[in-house]
Order: C-alpha cells, then sequence, then structure tokens
C-alpha cells in the first residue's frame, strides 16, 4: 500500500519535473530564457514550416546520366552540396531530404526535398540552391588550330575568346578546398586553389606541358585569369586572381568550396508559407489543445466524479510527456501534426472511460470498490487492446507511405495512442489503488459510480 | 431491446444515408473538386494593406499575363486567394507585379503554393495505395479479433458486417464533404485522404468494443448451454453503448475544439472526422449490432426451409 502511494508520489514528481522541463524550455513561457542553460535553449519545440514560415522546395534530380548503381551516391552527393550551400547563406535550421524513387514510395523520380525555414522569398531560396560555380581549367588551343572571326557591324574584327582555349578534364569537381588569400605586395584578395589526388595529377601534367603559356580559369563560362605558366606544379595549389572585391572574393570562395551539383536539377513543386500565417496557425492550435483538454477534464470530472478526477490527473501527465516527447526526439510540428496531438488527447481518456465503465458494471454487481476496480482493470484491458490496434495501423501505415504532410500527423497521432495506452493504464491504476482508503460508504460509493446514477 | 426490435427500421435510415451521401458524390461532381495537390496548380494568396482592389480590374489585368484561367477569390478582410496552373519563379513574380499594379497597392504574400502535376500525380498514386493498404491490413485486423467466435454466427460473417459498417462511415461524411465543397468551395486535398483512412481506424475500433462484448457474453452463455441471439447482442449492446458513445465523445469533443478555435488549414478535416467519428459510433450501436441479428435469423431461416424440404 505504501509501497504504492510512494509510487503515486514519484510519478507527480516526474509530472512536475516535465512540466518545469517544458515551460522553461520553451522562449515564449521562460521569461529569463536568454540565461537558461544550453539543454533548456536547445530543446524548443520544433516547428514546421506551415507554423513558423518559410519555403519547402522540391526537385527533381535528373540522374538518367548516372549508371544505376550510383544513384543513391550521387543524391547522397547532391544533398551535401546542397545542404552546404544553404548552410552558407545562414538559413537556420534547413532541412534537405532525399526521397527515393521506386514503386513502394509511389514516385518514379528521385526527388529532393529542401525545407527553409524562415526565408519567404522564394526567388532568393531557389537562387541560392539552383546557383552552379563550375570552374573550368583550359589551355592554349594548339597553333593552326582554324579560328573563326566575326567582323561586328561597326567594321571591328572580333577575336572569340573562347577559340583560343580547349578545355582540359580539369574542373572544380577536382577541387579539395578554396582559401581566401590577399596578395603580400598589392593586397589583393586572391582565391587559393588546393586540388585533391587526381585534380593534382591533372594539375600536373596541364603545367608541364604548358611551360612558358598561358592557362586560363574559367568560371560559370567566363575566363576571370589567365596566367603564364612557369614551371611545373606538382604540388596541386594554384591561385585566382582577377579584380576581386573582398566580399566578391569570398563569396567565391564559399561557392567553390560548397562545389557543384552532381546532377542537374530542376524545381517541381514550391510552397512558402508567411510568418504571420503561420504564427497565426500556431496560436489557434494552442488555443484548440488547451479548450479541447479542459472540456475533456470537464467531461471527466463531471461524469466520472473520483475517477475522473485522477483520470484528468493521468491526463496531465499523458500530456507532458508526449510534449516532452516532441521536444527531446525531436518531432517537427505541422498543422496537421498539432491535429493528430489534439486528437490523441481524446483518444487518450477512452482506455479510462473503458476502464471506469467497467468498474462501475463490476460495483453494481455487488462488488467491493477495491474488488470492482482490480477487475476492471484487468476485463477491460482486452477491449483497449483490440481498440486501440487499429488507430495505430492506420497510423503506421500512413506514416510509411505518405507525404511529408501526412506523417506529420500520422507520427504524433500514433504516438499519442501508443503512449496513452500506457499512461492510461498504468498511472491512473496506480492513482486509484493510492487511494483506497476512501472505504465503503455511500459517499465512497458515489464517488466511484459515473453518470446521472446515484 | 428497442433497436434490436426495430432492426429493419435503423438498418434502412442507415441504407437510405449512404444512398443520398453516393448520390451527393455524383450529383455535385466530388471528382472535379480535387484541389491542387493532386491536379497540380499554383495558390498565391495576398493581404492587401489598404483595401483590396476590384475584382474586376485586377481580372483583367491578370489576363493580360497569359497564365491560362486565373481564379481570383476574395479571402478574409484585404486578401484575395488566386488559383492558376503552376507556376514559374518568372510567372510569380509577375502575377505579384500585376496584383500589386505596378506596386502601387502594397500587399503581402501570405502564402505561395505551385505543385507540378508530376507531384499531384504521385500523391494520387499515393492516395490509392494507402487506402488499399489500410483496408487490407483492417480487414486482416478484424478476422484475426474475431477468430475464436465461431457460434451461432461464424467469424468472417463479423469480418464483412465491420466491413460493411466502415463503408458506411466513410460514406457519409464523403457525401457531408460533397455538399461542403458544392456550397463553400472545399477542395478535396491530402488532408481529405488522411481524414478518411483515420476515419477507418477510429470507426473500427468502436465496433470492435461492441461486438467484443457480444463475443464475452456468448462465451458465458455457451457454458450454460442456452444461446437465444438476439438477446444476448440485445443485452450487450445495452450494456455497452454508454462506454462506445462515451469514448467517441471525448474524440468528438477535442474535434469541434479543433474545428472551432484551430488552425484554418485544418477546420475542414476536423469537421470530416468528427462526422466520422459521429457515424462511426451511430452505426456500431444502430448498425453493426441488427446487422449481426439478421444474418443470424436469416442463417436460422434457411435451416428451417431446409428442414421442410
Amino acid at each position: 500500500m505504501w509501497k504504492k502511494r510512494i509510487l503515486a508520489i514519484v510519478i507527480v514528481l516526474i509530472g512536475v519535473g516535465l512540466a518545469f522541463f517544458v515551460v522553461k524550455s520553451e522562449y515564449k513561457l521562460n521569461k529569463n530564457f536568454g540565461n537558461a542553460s544550453s539543454f533548456l535553449q536547445n530543446h524548443q519545440f520544433r516547428l514546421g514550416l506551415d507554423l513558423s514560415g518559410g519555403s519547402h522546395l522540391i526537385y527533381k534530380a535528373d540522374v538518367s546520366a548516372v549508371p544505376a548503381g550510383q544513384v543513391s551516391d550521387s543524391m547522397n552527393a547532391l544533398r551535401d552540396v546542397i545542404e552546404r550551400r544553404v548552410n552558407l547563406f545562414g538559413v537556420s535550421e534547413p532541412v534537405v531530404q532525399i526521397q527515393e524513387g521506386g514503386f513502394i514510395s509511389g514516385n518514379s523520380d528521385e526527388k529532393l526535398i529542401v525545407d527553409l525555414p524562415g526565408v519567404t522569398d522564394v526567388k532568393k531560396a531557389e537562387d541560392m540552391i539552383g546557383q552552379t560555380p563550375l570552374l573550368e581549367f583550359k589551355v592554349e588551343a594548339p597553333k593552326g588550330t582554324p579560328q573563326q572571326v566575326k567582323v561586328g557591324p561597326d567594321g571591328k574584327v572580333n577575336l572569340d575568346a573562347s577559340q583560343q582555349y580547349v578545355s582540359t578534364e580539369l574542373t572544380g569537381r577536382y577541387l579539395k578546398k578554396a582559401t581566401l588569400e590577399f596578395d603580400q605586395n598589392t593586397r589583393e584578395p586572391k582565391v587559393g586553389l588546393q586540388f585533391d589526388d587526381t585534380g593534382t595529377k591533372l594539375f600536373d601534367q596541364i603545367t608541364k606541358d604548358n611551360v612558358g603559356k598561358t592557362v586560363a580559369i574559367y568560371l560559370d563560362g567566363a575566363p576571370i585569369s589567365a596566367p603564364v605558366v612557369r614551371e611545373e606544379i606538382p604540388s596541386g595549389t594554384a591561385e585566382i586572381s582577377g579584380n576581386f572585391t573582398p566580399t566578391e572574393a569570398k563569396q567565391l570562395v564559399g561557392r567553390l568550396n560548397s562545389g557543384a551539383l552532381p546532377v542537374p536539377i530542376t524545381l517541381l513543386s514550391t510552397q512558402t508559407i508567411g510568418a504571420i500565417l503561420g504564427n497565426n496557425a500556431v496560436h489557434a492550435g494552442v488555443k484548440a489543445s488547451i479548450i479541447g483538454f479542459l472540456i475533456i477534464a470537464l467531461f471527466l470530472i463531471l461524469w466520472y466524479r473520483l475517477p475522473g478526477l485522477i483520470a484528468v490527473l493521468a491526463l496531465c501527465i499523458y500530456v507532458l510527456v508526449i510534449l516532452t516527447l516532441f521536444k527531446l526526439m525531436p518531432v517537427t510540428l505541422t498543422a496537421a501534426g498539432m491535429a493528430g496531438f489534439i486528437i490523441s488527447i481524446g483518444i487518450a481518456v477512452d482506455a479510462n472511460v473503458l476502464i471506469f465503465e467497467r468498474v462501475k458494471e463490476e460495483l453494481r454487481s455487488g462488488r467491493t470498490i477495491s474488488d470492482a476496480v482490480a477487475t476492471g482493470f484487468s476485463r477491460a484491458w482486452f477491449s483497449i487492446r483490440d481498440s486501440n490496434i487499429s488507430s495505430i495501423i492506420t497510423a503506421i501505415i500512413l506514416f510509411w507511405f505518405g507525404t511529408s504532410l501526412i506523417k506529420g500527423f500520422a507520427l504524433t497521432l500514433g504516438m499519442g495512442v501508443l503512449v496513452s495506452m500506457l499512461s492510461a493504464i498504468t498511472i491512473t491504476r496506480i492513482f486509484l489503488y493510492t487511494i483506497e482508503f476512501v472505504g465503503e460508504g455511500k459517499v465512497a460509493r458515489f464517488l466511484f459510480s459515473s453518470g446521472i446514477s446515484k | 431491446m428497442f433497436i434490436i426490435k426495430n432492426k429493419k427500421i435503423f438498418i434502412s435510415i442507415s441504407i437510405a444515408l449512404v444512398v443520398l451521401s453516393i448520390i451527393s458524390m455524383f450529383v455535385f461532381k466530388i471528382n472535379k473538386r480535387l484541389g491542387i495537390d493532386f491536379t497540380g496548380g499554383a495558390l498565391t494568396e495576398v493581404a492587401y494593406k489598404d483595401a483590396r482592389p476590384v475584382q474586376a480590374d485586377l481580372n483583367t489585368s491578370l489576363q493580360a499575363l497569359n497564365l491560362g484561367s486565373v481564379l481570383l477569390q476574395p479571402a478574409g478582410e484585404t486578401s484575395y486567394i488566386v488559383k492558376s496552373r503552376d507556376l514559374t519563379e518568372t510567372e510569380h513574380a509577375l502575377l505579384l507585379k500585376a496584383l500589386s499594379n505596378d506596386g502601387k497597392n502594397v500587399l503581402t504574400e501570405t502564402s505561395f503554393n505551385s505543385i507540378g502535376p508530376s507531384i499531384g500525380q504521385e500523391l494520387k498514386f499515393k492516395a490509392l495505395l494507402l487506402i488499399v493498404l489500410i483496408s487490407l491490413a483492417i480487414i486482416l485486423f478484424i478476422a484475426f479479433a474475431f477468430r475464436k467466435v465461431s457460434k451461432p454466427v461464424s467469424s468472417w460473417k463479423y469480418g464483412i458486417i465491420v466491413v460493411l459498417t466502415l463503408l458506411h462511415d466513410v460514406a457519409i461524411p464523403i457525401g457531408i464533404f460533397t455538399i461542403l465543397s458544392h456550397f463553400y468551395g472545399v477542395e478535396v486535398d491530402a488532408l481529405f485522404v488522411v481524414a478518411v483512412l483515420t476515419i477507418l481506424g477510429l470507426s473500427v475500433s468502436d465496433t470492435i468494443v461492441i461486438f467484443d462484448r457480444i463475443r464475452e457474453n456468448l462465451r458465458n452463455q455457451a457454458m450454460i448451454n442456452k444461446i437465444n441471439f438476439s438477446e444476448t447482442v440485445g443485452k450487450s449492446l445495452e450494456q455497452s453503448y454508454v462506454r462506445s458513445i462515451c469514448t467517441s465523445l471525448t474524440v468528438i469533443l477535442v474535434l469541434l475544439s479543433l474545428f472551432f478555435f484551430g488552425p484554418v488549414s485544418t477546420k475542414y478535416f476536423a469537421l470530416m472526422l468528427t462526422a466520422g467519428m459521429f457515424f462511426g459510433t451511430y452505426s456500431s450501436i444502430f448498425l453493426a449490432s441488427p446487422l449481426l441479428v439478421w444474418v443470424e435469423e436469416m442463417q436460422t431461416k434457411n435451416k428451417e426451409n431446409k428442414k421442410k424440404k
């Protein structure tokens, strides 16, 4: 008996602890948030784009040129590149994920989904993702290559510069890293390049073959500099000195480091939600949750009296556990996800309802209160299990095959049903056993009955 | 019990409701109500700082953009929702320029959603896949849950009855939705599919609570070797209808709170689910059990007829 009471107290204390955590780790609820520990600061609710505002972009990756076995490798490479690019622009918590093609997932194409919280300017978002810095090294065309000369309308002769040079195998693909450097004499910014192993060999070969000639460095198809090679360079380092401003040089370094896209991509769909709209949705969701919770609590207490009150307590702990899980896992909350959570509050008390109805029935058949509670729990278990299984099956299938919107709903609903099954049964049971001291009087029997009956 | 005695009336009511729902699906053409989630297209919502411009003026300037058919809908106090085919970023910029009349009418874009047709196709496929998988899983689950009940009605008949009530529970909310979509322009989107599937999951549990009780009572009676089927079902109903209503009521209460106070995007979702929960509970009391008794009575009649022959 005392063991159970101590257990009940422990559960209440855990509940208080969880409540403390949930409140203190939320910026809007904690006045002193700036000074809170980093653990608390790192566990705010993670809001989906439809709640926080931002852009959701779906790209199709054209992998037709990639050999079948290497598709997933090149998709991973693509994700990494885009992740780096997005990070470069200082977007907080971007999400870049691959959606694989294949029959089971219902996609015919390899897709890349990019979520950019806080970015509501689609143009800007598209730009930062789509920009492909194409770095090429070209050597002088061998003498005797026919060169086309155009005579402009004003009579001037234009020599097409692009024909003076021919492409080599060396491109930005073989770049290990780029660094920002300053010329020691002129203080001009320049970009230092370090090639990887293959790149080093290629560069060595190119410089060896072209001593005394120029090697042109092209960026995005335009020549930026054409230094003369004085000697063979086996170290795999090079530098580009154009007429860069420091900002330009810095940007170029960033873009070169983020690398070129391994496969071409095209934009399939965009979705942008303004911050105000998202904020309104959050407020409405929170309001609906609180009102829903209060109505359920009121119903439980009015209909089931003392056990109802205990069920409300168990429900409080359920809500705290779920919210804590949302923060710790973390679950990205969307409007649909919040709906799933709110519905799960309603489903969470189902188990309690089934148990209490059974207890009431056992009381009518003449059992003592403690007997009725014990049999009520054991007999209601099968109904609880069976009635929740179908919801869990639905949630699992929705989560497995759904799109991101559907997944958000399925996850919160499924988690809610699972956690509530445990919380409603175990926590309510412990609390109910704790208050057995109520006795067997008329008052006690009244407290344990339900509905409009006496 | 009242419901079992008047089972034919209640079964007829359910059939009538389902028939009405199906008729409304055809009359109001639900297949023409697919949202851009499925068909592809763009939805642009803008809020004007001051009063919004006259719709006719905007329509003419939007026609000039050559974006195909563009639909302009007033929303809220100062907003418009623009529906069009899916837009590229350039077209999107042109649209915003036209809406703001070259910047003369200050506006903010509250949301923009452009979905390519291939994404829509994919969602269609996924929706079908989900419906098939979940229906199969639930039928398997029912078959499993009732594998031990065999007398006097065999377990697969319970299964079929549960599936029939499920169809009933899904058909009526869809019927209500088609009427809503006809009068309020609500569209069939991804959430609609989720709502239908969630109704499947939730309403089967309600029927199972009652069938569970019938199962238990049948087992107890089998021990004393005296089975009056319709009485047992009636008694089981009497014992369990309160809890069946209460468990659904708690869910309906939170759903109504979601409908009245929740985010705009999940409003109709909540309404669909409320209707689904309501008819799910209704059908497990007023349809599933009467059907069960009716099936048993047909069985006995057939047996008697055979004996006579």
